[in-house]
Protein backbone atom coordinates (compact mmCIF):
# COMPACT_ATOMS: atom_id res chain seq x y z
CA UNK A 1 0.00 0.00 0.00
CA UNK A 2 1.54 3.10 -1.10
CA UNK A 3 1.02 6.70 0.69
CA UNK A 4 1.68 9.89 -0.87
CA UNK A 5 3.86 11.42 1.62
CA UNK A 6 4.56 14.94 0.33
CA UNK A 7 0.54 15.59 -0.41
CA UNK A 8 0.43 15.55 3.90
CA UNK A 9 3.64 17.27 4.35
CA UNK A 10 2.00 20.36 5.28
CA UNK A 11 -0.60 19.32 7.91
CA UNK A 12 1.73 16.56 9.22
CA UNK A 13 4.53 18.70 10.03
CA UNK A 14 2.09 21.17 11.55
CA UNK A 15 0.58 18.93 13.94
CA UNK A 16 3.17 17.86 16.08
CA UNK A 17 4.27 21.34 16.13
CA UNK A 18 0.93 22.63 17.38
CA UNK A 19 0.66 19.93 19.46
CA UNK A 20 4.40 21.17 21.77
CA UNK A 21 3.07 25.07 21.34
CA UNK A 22 -0.43 24.64 22.26
CA UNK A 23 0.03 24.21 26.38
CA UNK A 24 2.84 27.26 25.64
CA UNK A 25 0.04 29.89 24.67
CA UNK A 26 -2.58 28.27 27.07
CA UNK A 27 -0.40 28.90 30.30
CA UNK A 28 0.63 32.26 29.36
CA UNK A 29 -3.06 33.20 28.63
CA UNK A 30 -4.19 31.70 32.01
CA UNK A 31 -1.29 34.13 33.48
CA UNK A 32 -2.00 36.98 31.63
CA UNK A 33 -5.98 36.93 32.58
CA UNK A 34 -5.70 36.51 35.68
CA UNK A 35 -2.89 39.11 36.40
CA UNK A 36 -5.12 41.41 34.27
CA UNK A 37 -8.33 40.17 36.40
CA UNK A 38 -6.81 41.20 39.09
CA UNK A 39 -5.78 44.12 37.99
CA UNK A 40 -9.36 45.09 36.72
CA UNK A 41 -10.60 44.46 39.42
CA UNK A 42 -8.39 45.01 42.64
CA UNK A 43 -5.64 47.98 41.04
CA UNK A 44 -7.92 50.12 39.06
CA UNK A 45 -9.77 52.80 40.61
CA UNK A 46 -13.55 53.43 40.43
CA UNK A 47 -14.49 55.56 36.99
CA UNK A 48 -15.91 59.02 38.60
CA UNK A 49 -18.60 58.81 35.79
CA UNK A 50 -19.92 55.29 35.14
CA UNK A 51 -18.55 53.93 38.99
CA UNK A 52 -18.03 50.35 39.08
CA UNK A 53 -19.68 49.64 35.78
CA UNK A 54 -17.30 50.40 33.56
CA UNK A 55 -15.45 47.06 34.57
CA UNK A 56 -17.29 45.56 31.83
CA UNK A 57 -14.41 47.31 29.60
CA UNK A 58 -12.06 44.65 30.64
CA UNK A 59 -13.81 41.69 29.00
CA UNK A 60 -15.94 43.78 26.30
CA UNK A 61 -13.29 45.35 24.68
CA UNK A 62 -11.41 42.69 24.50
CA UNK A 63 -13.72 40.57 22.93
CA UNK A 64 -14.76 42.95 20.18
CA UNK A 65 -11.28 43.97 19.49
CA UNK A 66 -10.55 40.12 19.15
CA UNK A 67 -14.27 39.78 16.73
CA UNK A 68 -12.70 42.18 14.33
CA UNK A 69 -9.12 40.84 14.44
CA UNK A 70 -9.72 37.24 14.16
CA UNK A 71 -12.28 37.96 11.04
CA UNK A 72 -9.16 39.47 9.49
CA UNK A 73 -7.22 36.78 10.03
CA UNK A 74 -9.57 34.17 9.23
CA UNK A 75 -9.85 36.54 5.62
CA UNK A 76 -6.15 36.34 5.29
CA UNK A 77 -5.96 32.65 5.23
CA UNK A 78 -8.71 32.48 3.16
CA UNK A 79 -6.64 34.48 0.14
CA UNK A 80 -4.13 32.72 0.89
CA UNK A 81 -5.72 29.58 0.31
CA UNK A 82 -7.43 30.52 -2.20
CA UNK A 83 -4.29 31.99 -3.76
CA UNK A 84 -1.79 29.17 -3.25
CA UNK A 85 -4.18 26.33 -3.05
CA UNK A 86 -2.76 25.38 0.50
CA UNK A 87 -4.93 23.31 2.44
CA UNK A 88 -3.23 24.04 6.16
CA UNK A 89 -4.29 27.43 5.15
CA UNK A 90 -8.24 27.08 4.59
CA UNK A 91 -7.96 24.83 7.91
CA UNK A 92 -6.90 27.61 9.61
CA UNK A 93 -9.46 29.64 8.71
CA UNK A 94 -12.25 26.93 9.50
CA UNK A 95 -10.84 26.96 12.62
CA UNK A 96 -10.93 30.73 13.27
CA UNK A 97 -14.38 30.99 12.50
CA UNK A 98 -16.27 29.52 15.55
CA UNK A 99 -13.85 31.49 18.33
CA UNK A 100 -14.14 34.38 16.31
CA UNK A 101 -18.54 33.94 16.19
CA UNK A 102 -18.14 33.69 20.10
CA UNK A 103 -16.35 36.46 20.61
CA UNK A 104 -18.39 38.75 18.75
CA UNK A 105 -21.41 37.13 20.66
CA UNK A 106 -19.16 37.96 24.03
CA UNK A 107 -19.22 41.61 22.50
CA UNK A 108 -22.17 42.22 21.88
CA UNK A 109 -23.65 40.54 25.17
CA UNK A 110 -21.40 42.64 27.53
CA UNK A 111 -21.67 45.66 25.09
CA UNK A 112 -25.81 45.34 26.19
CA UNK A 113 -24.77 44.18 29.74
CA UNK A 114 -22.74 47.89 29.99
CA UNK A 115 -25.08 50.07 27.63
CA UNK A 116 -28.36 49.13 29.62
CA UNK A 117 -26.50 51.20 33.26
CA UNK A 118 -24.15 53.60 31.18
CA UNK A 119 -27.04 54.52 28.70
CA UNK A 120 -30.27 53.54 29.91
CA UNK A 121 -30.81 51.33 27.02
CA UNK A 122 -29.65 47.33 26.00
CA UNK A 123 -28.82 48.03 22.39
CA UNK A 124 -28.49 51.38 19.98
CA UNK A 125 -28.62 51.38 16.16
CA UNK A 126 -24.80 52.80 16.14
CA UNK A 127 -22.41 52.33 13.82
CA UNK A 128 -20.36 49.69 16.18
CA UNK A 129 -22.97 47.95 17.31
CA UNK A 130 -24.65 47.40 13.94
CA UNK A 131 -21.43 46.39 12.53
CA UNK A 132 -20.59 43.89 15.23
CA UNK A 133 -24.38 42.50 14.88
CA UNK A 134 -23.03 42.42 10.76
CA UNK A 135 -20.29 40.58 11.81
CA UNK A 136 -21.72 38.00 13.67
CA UNK A 137 -24.26 37.58 10.83
CA UNK A 138 -21.17 36.85 7.93
CA UNK A 139 -19.21 34.85 11.07
CA UNK A 140 -22.60 32.46 10.89
CA UNK A 141 -22.77 32.40 6.95
CA UNK A 142 -19.24 31.39 6.74
CA UNK A 143 -19.53 28.59 8.97
CA UNK A 144 -23.06 27.76 7.51
CA UNK A 145 -21.95 28.02 4.17
CA UNK A 146 -18.97 25.51 4.75
CA UNK A 147 -21.39 22.75 6.58
CA UNK A 148 -23.84 23.04 3.68
CA UNK A 149 -21.71 21.97 0.97
CA UNK A 150 -20.37 18.11 1.33
CA UNK A 151 -17.50 18.33 -1.12
CA UNK A 152 -14.36 19.51 1.17
CA UNK A 153 -12.97 21.24 -1.33
CA UNK A 154 -15.64 23.23 -2.76
CA UNK A 155 -16.77 24.28 1.12
CA UNK A 156 -13.33 25.62 1.70
CA UNK A 157 -13.14 27.77 -1.24
CA UNK A 158 -16.44 28.72 -1.54
CA UNK A 159 -16.07 29.92 2.38
CA UNK A 160 -13.21 31.42 1.59
CA UNK A 161 -14.23 33.84 -1.43
CA UNK A 162 -17.39 34.77 1.05
CA UNK A 163 -15.07 35.17 4.15
CA UNK A 164 -13.23 37.67 1.81
CA UNK A 165 -16.09 39.52 0.45
CA UNK A 166 -17.12 40.04 4.13
CA UNK A 167 -13.97 42.00 4.88
CA UNK A 168 -14.81 44.72 2.55
CA UNK A 169 -18.31 44.86 3.98
CA UNK A 170 -17.77 45.33 7.36
CA UNK A 171 -15.63 48.87 7.41
CA UNK A 172 -18.59 49.89 4.54
CA UNK A 173 -21.79 49.09 7.37
CA UNK A 174 -19.48 50.80 9.66
CA UNK A 175 -19.05 53.96 7.75
CA UNK A 176 -22.20 53.58 6.44
CA UNK A 177 -24.46 53.57 10.28
CA UNK A 178 -21.81 55.98 11.20
CA UNK A 179 -23.12 58.46 8.23
CA UNK A 180 -27.09 57.52 9.19
CA UNK A 181 -26.36 58.30 12.87
CA UNK A 182 -25.22 61.71 11.92
CA UNK A 183 -28.52 62.37 9.64
CA UNK A 184 -30.52 61.36 12.43
CA UNK A 185 -29.33 63.43 15.12
CA UNK A 186 -29.67 62.80 18.43
CA UNK A 187 -29.99 58.93 18.03
CA UNK A 188 -26.37 59.17 18.41
CA UNK A 189 -24.71 58.32 21.69
CA UNK A 190 -21.03 59.41 22.46
CA UNK A 191 -19.41 55.73 23.18
CA UNK A 192 -15.48 57.64 23.77
CA UNK A 193 -14.48 55.84 27.43
CA UNK A 194 -12.98 59.20 27.55
CA UNK A 195 -8.72 60.13 27.01
CA UNK A 196 -8.16 60.25 30.16
CA UNK A 197 -8.57 56.82 31.59
CA UNK A 198 -6.14 55.76 34.72
CA UNK A 199 -3.18 54.15 33.38
CA UNK A 200 -4.36 51.01 35.46
CA UNK A 201 -7.37 50.97 33.57
CA UNK A 202 -5.79 50.54 30.49
CA UNK A 203 -3.07 47.88 31.66
CA UNK A 204 -5.48 46.07 32.72
CA UNK A 205 -7.22 46.05 29.35
CA UNK A 206 -4.47 45.70 27.55
CA UNK A 207 -3.38 42.78 29.40
CA UNK A 208 -6.88 41.13 28.90
CA UNK A 209 -6.77 41.72 25.60
CA UNK A 210 -3.74 39.90 24.87
CA UNK A 211 -4.82 37.02 26.95
CA UNK A 212 -7.73 36.54 25.05
CA UNK A 213 -5.37 36.63 21.74
CA UNK A 214 -3.20 33.67 23.60
CA UNK A 215 -6.47 31.96 24.51
CA UNK A 216 -7.59 32.29 20.44
CA UNK A 217 -4.44 30.87 19.34
CA UNK A 218 -4.25 28.10 21.50
CA UNK A 219 -7.83 27.41 20.55
CA UNK A 220 -7.90 27.82 17.16
CA UNK A 221 -4.87 25.25 16.89
CA UNK A 222 -6.04 22.69 18.89
CA UNK A 223 -8.85 23.40 16.61
CA UNK A 224 -6.75 23.06 14.00
CA UNK A 225 -5.28 19.38 14.95
CA UNK A 226 -9.07 18.06 15.45
CA UNK A 227 -9.50 18.93 11.44
CA UNK A 228 -6.27 17.53 11.12
CA UNK A 229 -7.23 14.25 12.43
CA UNK A 230 -10.43 14.20 10.80
CA UNK A 231 -9.57 15.27 7.67
CA UNK A 232 -6.21 13.44 7.45
CA UNK A 233 -5.77 10.13 6.49
CA UNK A 234 -3.13 9.28 8.84
CA UNK A 235 -1.98 11.97 11.34
CA UNK A 236 0.54 11.45 14.05
CA UNK A 237 -0.17 9.64 17.16
CA UNK A 238 1.71 11.17 19.53
CA UNK A 239 1.59 9.43 22.74
CA UNK A 240 0.26 6.18 21.26
CA UNK A 241 3.42 4.48 19.87
CA UNK A 242 1.32 0.87 20.07
CA UNK A 243 -1.17 2.13 17.66
CA UNK A 244 1.58 3.47 15.16
CA UNK A 245 2.93 0.25 15.13
CA UNK A 246 0.37 -1.52 15.04
CA UNK A 247 -0.36 0.37 11.69
CA UNK A 248 3.15 -0.27 10.72
CA UNK A 249 2.64 -4.01 11.46
CA UNK A 250 -0.51 -4.23 9.33
CA UNK A 251 1.21 -2.56 6.34
CA UNK B 1 -8.08 48.40 46.91
CA UNK B 2 -10.91 50.13 46.92
CA UNK B 3 -13.22 47.07 48.22
CA UNK B 4 -14.35 47.23 51.93
CA UNK B 5 -15.89 43.87 52.43
CA UNK B 6 -16.19 40.90 50.09
CA UNK B 7 -20.32 42.14 49.68
CA UNK B 8 -19.36 45.34 48.40
CA UNK B 9 -17.14 43.41 45.64
CA UNK B 10 -19.81 41.23 44.52
CA UNK B 11 -22.11 44.64 45.01
CA UNK B 12 -19.89 46.16 42.12
CA UNK B 13 -21.47 49.74 43.54
CA UNK B 14 -25.06 48.29 42.92
CA UNK B 15 -23.88 47.31 39.42
CA UNK B 16 -23.10 43.68 40.10
CA UNK B 17 -25.42 41.99 37.85
CA UNK B 18 -24.62 43.69 34.80
CA UNK B 19 -20.40 43.28 35.81
CA UNK B 20 -21.02 39.71 36.83
CA UNK B 21 -23.12 38.43 34.39
CA UNK B 22 -20.74 39.63 31.78
CA UNK B 23 -17.68 38.12 33.53
CA UNK B 24 -19.52 34.89 34.16
CA UNK B 25 -20.88 34.09 30.71
CA UNK B 26 -17.28 35.35 29.37
CA UNK B 27 -15.73 32.82 30.90
CA UNK B 28 -18.48 29.81 30.45
CA UNK B 29 -18.19 30.28 26.67
CA UNK B 30 -14.69 30.18 27.25
CA UNK B 31 -14.51 26.76 29.25
CA UNK B 32 -17.70 25.64 27.33
CA UNK B 33 -15.12 26.05 23.79
CA UNK B 34 -12.50 24.36 25.41
CA UNK B 35 -14.31 21.21 26.64
CA UNK B 36 -16.06 21.16 23.29
CA UNK B 37 -12.41 20.83 21.42
CA UNK B 38 -11.32 18.19 23.93
CA UNK B 39 -14.52 16.35 23.19
CA UNK B 40 -14.11 16.65 19.65
CA UNK B 41 -10.61 15.92 19.68
CA UNK B 42 -11.28 12.73 21.86
CA UNK B 43 -14.13 11.78 19.54
CA UNK B 44 -11.89 12.52 16.44
CA UNK B 45 -9.10 10.11 17.59
CA UNK B 46 -11.41 7.16 18.64
CA UNK B 47 -12.73 7.62 15.26
CA UNK B 48 -9.80 7.32 13.33
CA UNK B 49 -8.50 4.94 15.62
CA UNK B 50 -11.08 2.17 15.11
CA UNK B 51 -10.98 2.96 11.38
CA UNK B 52 -7.36 2.54 11.06
CA UNK B 53 -7.15 -0.73 12.60
CA UNK B 54 -10.78 -2.18 11.68
CA UNK B 55 -10.20 -0.39 8.13
CA UNK B 56 -7.13 -2.49 7.62
CA UNK B 57 -8.19 -5.52 8.40
CA UNK B 58 -10.66 -5.67 6.12
CA UNK B 59 -8.51 -4.71 2.82
CA UNK B 60 -6.28 -7.62 4.51
CA UNK B 61 -8.42 -10.16 4.17
CA UNK C 1 -9.04 39.20 -28.00
CA UNK C 2 -11.16 41.90 -29.87
CA UNK C 3 -13.36 43.98 -27.83
CA UNK C 4 -16.10 43.48 -30.40
CA UNK C 5 -16.10 39.62 -29.63
CA UNK C 6 -16.33 40.45 -25.44
CA UNK C 7 -19.28 43.09 -26.07
CA UNK C 8 -20.93 40.69 -28.17
CA UNK C 9 -20.29 37.49 -25.82
CA UNK C 10 -22.05 39.59 -22.91
CA UNK C 11 -24.51 41.38 -25.23
CA UNK C 12 -25.47 37.61 -26.08
CA UNK C 13 -26.09 36.75 -22.74
CA UNK C 14 -28.37 39.17 -21.70
CA UNK C 15 -30.54 38.61 -25.13
CA UNK C 16 -30.46 35.12 -24.61
CA UNK C 17 -31.38 35.55 -20.50
CA UNK C 18 -34.32 38.17 -21.80
CA UNK C 19 -35.50 36.00 -24.26
CA UNK C 20 -36.07 32.79 -21.81
CA UNK C 21 -37.48 35.30 -19.30
CA UNK C 22 -39.83 36.51 -21.88
CA UNK C 23 -40.99 32.87 -22.40
CA UNK C 24 -41.09 32.64 -18.54
CA UNK C 25 -43.06 35.81 -17.92
CA UNK C 26 -44.71 34.76 -14.67
CA UNK C 27 -41.55 33.86 -12.78
CA UNK C 28 -40.75 37.64 -13.24
CA UNK C 29 -44.07 38.91 -12.44
CA UNK C 30 -43.96 36.35 -8.91
CA UNK C 31 -41.18 38.76 -7.56
CA UNK C 32 -43.35 41.58 -8.43
CA UNK C 33 -45.92 40.40 -6.85
CA UNK C 34 -44.05 39.67 -4.00
CA UNK C 35 -42.88 43.06 -3.56
CA UNK C 36 -47.11 44.61 -4.12
CA UNK C 37 -48.37 41.83 -1.32
CA UNK C 38 -45.36 42.67 1.07
CA UNK C 39 -45.38 46.39 0.78
CA UNK C 40 -49.48 46.01 1.47
CA UNK C 41 -48.94 43.85 4.23
CA UNK C 42 -47.42 46.90 6.34
CA UNK C 43 -50.05 49.71 6.27
CA UNK C 44 -52.63 46.59 8.03
CA UNK C 45 -50.10 45.69 10.55
CA UNK C 46 -48.99 49.26 11.44
CA UNK C 47 -51.84 50.86 10.83
CA UNK C 48 -53.38 53.55 8.62
CA UNK C 49 -52.01 57.12 9.88
CA UNK C 50 -50.62 58.79 7.54
CA UNK C 51 -47.84 60.05 9.48
CA UNK C 52 -46.70 56.98 10.56
CA UNK C 53 -46.79 55.77 7.22
CA UNK C 54 -44.71 58.57 6.07
CA UNK C 55 -42.42 58.06 8.24
CA UNK C 56 -42.04 54.22 7.64
CA UNK C 57 -42.53 53.91 4.06
CA UNK C 58 -39.40 54.81 2.60
CA UNK C 59 -37.63 52.22 4.70
CA UNK C 60 -40.55 49.11 4.19
CA UNK C 61 -39.98 49.85 0.16
CA UNK C 62 -36.65 49.33 0.00
CA UNK C 63 -36.74 46.39 2.57
CA UNK C 64 -39.67 44.77 0.79
CA UNK C 65 -37.10 45.31 -2.57
CA UNK C 66 -34.30 43.77 -1.18
CA UNK C 67 -36.54 40.79 -0.57
CA UNK C 68 -38.23 40.45 -3.72
CA UNK C 69 -34.66 40.84 -5.34
CA UNK C 70 -33.48 38.22 -2.86
CA UNK C 71 -36.00 35.64 -4.74
CA UNK C 72 -35.31 36.01 -7.88
CA UNK C 73 -31.58 35.23 -6.77
CA UNK C 74 -32.14 31.33 -7.31
CA UNK C 75 -33.16 31.60 -11.48
CA UNK C 76 -29.91 33.61 -12.39
CA UNK C 77 -27.60 30.35 -12.57
CA UNK C 78 -29.64 27.80 -11.32
CA UNK C 79 -30.89 26.71 -15.01
CA UNK C 80 -27.81 27.50 -16.24
CA UNK C 81 -26.29 25.03 -13.70
CA UNK C 82 -28.52 22.20 -14.57
CA UNK C 83 -28.17 22.43 -18.54
CA UNK C 84 -24.33 22.97 -18.63
CA UNK C 85 -24.27 25.85 -19.95
CA UNK C 86 -22.53 27.34 -17.20
CA UNK C 87 -19.83 25.34 -18.27
CA UNK C 88 -19.10 26.41 -21.12
CA UNK C 89 -19.48 29.85 -20.04
CA UNK C 90 -16.71 28.89 -18.13
CA UNK C 91 -14.43 27.52 -21.21
CA UNK C 92 -15.02 30.50 -23.55
CA UNK C 93 -11.92 32.45 -24.26
CA UNK C 94 -13.92 35.90 -22.93
CA UNK C 95 -13.28 36.43 -18.91
CA UNK C 96 -15.91 34.82 -17.10
CA UNK C 97 -16.20 38.29 -14.72
CA UNK C 98 -17.39 40.22 -17.89
CA UNK C 99 -19.97 37.44 -18.68
CA UNK C 100 -21.20 37.77 -15.39
CA UNK C 101 -21.86 41.38 -16.03
CA UNK C 102 -24.05 40.55 -18.77
CA UNK C 103 -25.69 37.62 -16.19
CA UNK C 104 -26.04 40.28 -13.78
CA UNK C 105 -27.55 42.83 -15.95
CA UNK C 106 -30.24 40.57 -17.50
CA UNK C 107 -30.92 39.99 -14.06
CA UNK C 108 -31.52 43.25 -13.32
CA UNK C 109 -33.82 44.11 -16.65
CA UNK C 110 -36.00 41.10 -15.13
CA UNK C 111 -36.33 41.59 -11.26
CA UNK C 112 -34.63 45.22 -10.38
CA UNK C 113 -36.12 47.48 -13.32
CA UNK C 114 -39.71 46.85 -12.74
CA UNK C 115 -39.59 47.34 -9.32
CA UNK C 116 -37.88 50.52 -10.11
CA UNK C 117 -41.06 50.94 -12.17
CA UNK C 118 -43.27 50.27 -9.97
CA UNK C 119 -42.45 51.85 -6.80
CA UNK C 120 -43.62 55.61 -7.40
CA UNK C 121 -47.07 53.35 -7.40
CA UNK C 122 -46.49 51.71 -4.03
CA UNK C 123 -44.73 54.93 -2.81
CA UNK C 124 -48.02 57.07 -2.90
CA UNK C 125 -49.76 54.16 -0.97
CA UNK C 126 -47.33 55.25 2.08
CA UNK C 127 -48.29 59.14 0.71
CA UNK C 128 -44.90 59.79 -0.25
CA UNK C 129 -45.56 63.18 -2.24
CA UNK C 130 -44.21 64.31 -5.40
CA UNK C 131 -40.67 65.17 -4.64
CA UNK C 132 -39.48 62.03 -2.54
CA UNK C 133 -41.83 59.98 -4.83
CA UNK C 134 -38.54 61.31 -8.02
CA UNK C 135 -36.16 60.38 -5.25
CA UNK C 136 -37.16 56.63 -4.71
CA UNK C 137 -37.31 55.93 -7.99
CA UNK C 138 -33.61 57.81 -8.61
CA UNK C 139 -32.41 55.47 -5.51
CA UNK C 140 -33.90 52.05 -6.34
CA UNK C 141 -32.79 52.88 -10.10
CA UNK C 142 -29.09 53.46 -8.82
CA UNK C 143 -29.55 50.63 -5.70
CA UNK C 144 -31.31 47.63 -7.40
CA UNK C 145 -28.28 47.13 -9.92
CA UNK C 146 -26.12 46.82 -6.88
CA UNK C 147 -28.28 44.59 -5.16
CA UNK C 148 -28.32 41.75 -8.56
CA UNK C 149 -24.29 42.86 -8.20
CA UNK C 150 -23.77 41.58 -4.43
CA UNK C 151 -27.07 38.95 -5.17
CA UNK C 152 -25.32 36.92 -7.87
CA UNK C 153 -21.87 36.28 -5.57
CA UNK C 154 -24.40 34.84 -2.74
CA UNK C 155 -26.03 32.83 -5.82
CA UNK C 156 -23.05 31.34 -7.42
CA UNK C 157 -21.88 30.32 -4.12
CA UNK C 158 -24.74 28.53 -2.94
CA UNK C 159 -24.94 26.88 -6.13
CA UNK C 160 -26.32 23.56 -6.08
CA UNK C 161 -25.86 23.76 -2.38
CA UNK C 162 -28.88 21.73 0.05
CA UNK C 163 -31.29 24.24 1.38
CA UNK C 164 -29.55 27.18 -0.94
CA UNK C 165 -32.93 28.95 -1.21
CA UNK C 166 -32.48 30.02 3.28
CA UNK C 167 -28.58 30.13 2.40
CA UNK C 168 -28.43 32.43 -0.09
CA UNK C 169 -30.96 34.90 1.90
CA UNK C 170 -28.45 34.41 5.28
CA UNK C 171 -25.13 35.21 3.36
CA UNK C 172 -26.82 38.11 0.90
CA UNK C 173 -28.68 39.79 3.43
CA UNK C 174 -25.74 41.40 5.59
CA UNK C 175 -24.05 42.47 2.29
CA UNK C 176 -27.89 44.61 1.26
CA UNK C 177 -27.37 47.03 4.44
CA UNK C 178 -25.31 49.51 3.44
CA UNK C 179 -27.37 49.89 0.36
CA UNK C 180 -30.47 49.71 2.04
CA UNK C 181 -29.39 52.51 4.80
CA UNK C 182 -28.23 54.61 1.73
CA UNK C 183 -31.42 54.13 -0.19
CA UNK C 184 -33.91 54.40 2.56
CA UNK C 185 -31.35 57.22 3.65
CA UNK C 186 -32.23 59.60 0.48
CA UNK C 187 -36.03 59.14 0.52
CA UNK C 188 -35.92 60.43 4.23
CA UNK C 189 -33.55 62.79 3.37
CA UNK C 190 -35.43 63.88 0.80
CA UNK C 191 -38.41 64.20 2.96
CA UNK C 192 -36.88 66.02 6.31
CA UNK C 193 -35.71 68.91 3.79
CA UNK C 194 -31.64 67.41 5.05
CA UNK C 195 -31.62 66.74 0.22
CA UNK C 196 -31.18 63.26 -1.00
CA UNK C 197 -27.65 64.12 -3.09
CA UNK C 198 -25.51 62.84 -0.69
CA UNK C 199 -26.98 59.38 0.15
CA UNK C 200 -27.63 59.46 -3.79
CA UNK C 201 -24.15 59.68 -4.81
CA UNK C 202 -23.22 56.62 -1.79
CA UNK C 203 -25.35 54.19 -3.34
CA UNK C 204 -23.78 55.09 -6.51
CA UNK C 205 -20.25 54.83 -4.91
CA UNK C 206 -21.35 51.73 -4.02
CA UNK C 207 -22.46 50.65 -7.10
CA UNK C 208 -19.38 51.75 -9.12
CA UNK C 209 -17.52 49.86 -6.29
CA UNK C 210 -19.58 46.67 -6.92
CA UNK C 211 -18.97 46.84 -10.60
CA UNK C 212 -16.01 46.46 -10.11
CA UNK C 213 -15.70 43.39 -7.03
CA UNK C 214 -18.16 41.97 -7.60
CA UNK C 215 -17.90 40.20 -10.74
CA UNK C 216 -14.65 38.78 -9.67
CA UNK C 217 -15.79 37.44 -6.83
CA UNK C 218 -19.16 35.76 -8.76
CA UNK C 219 -16.67 34.04 -11.41
CA UNK C 220 -14.03 33.15 -8.67
CA UNK C 221 -17.30 31.13 -6.73
CA UNK C 222 -18.75 30.01 -10.05
CA UNK C 223 -15.60 28.25 -11.28
CA UNK C 224 -15.13 26.90 -7.24
CA UNK C 225 -18.82 25.38 -8.07
CA UNK C 226 -18.29 23.47 -11.67
CA UNK C 227 -14.65 22.18 -10.29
Amino acid sequence: MSVNWSKYSAPMAFYPLAGRLIPWFACVAVVLMGVGLYMGFFVAPTDFQQGEAYRIIFVHVPAAWMSMFLYVVMAVWAGIGLGLNARLSFMMAQAIAPTGAMFTFLALLTGAMWGKPTWGAWWVWDARLTSELILLFQYAGVMLLRTSIDDLRRADRSSAVFALVGVVNVPIIYFSVQWWNTLHQGASVSMSTGSKMAATMLTAMLLMTLAFWLYSVAVILSRVRCIVIERESLPVWEGEPTVVQKVAEVR
Amino acid sequence: MQWGSASEFFAMGGYGLYVWTSFVVTALCMVWEVLALWRRRAAARAEHRAMLLGGTDETAA
Amino acid sequence: MSRSSMWEAVGGIVRRDLLLAMRRRSDAAMSVFFLVIVVSLFPLGVGPEPAVLRTIGPGVLWVAALLACLLSLARVFTADYVDGTLEQMVLVPQPLAVLVVGKVFAHWVISGLPIVLLSPLLGLQFGLSGESLGVLVMSLLLGTPTLSMIGTIGAALVLGVRGSGLLVALLVLPLYVPVLIFGAGAVTGSMAGIGAEANLSLLGACLVLSLFLAPWATAAALRIALE
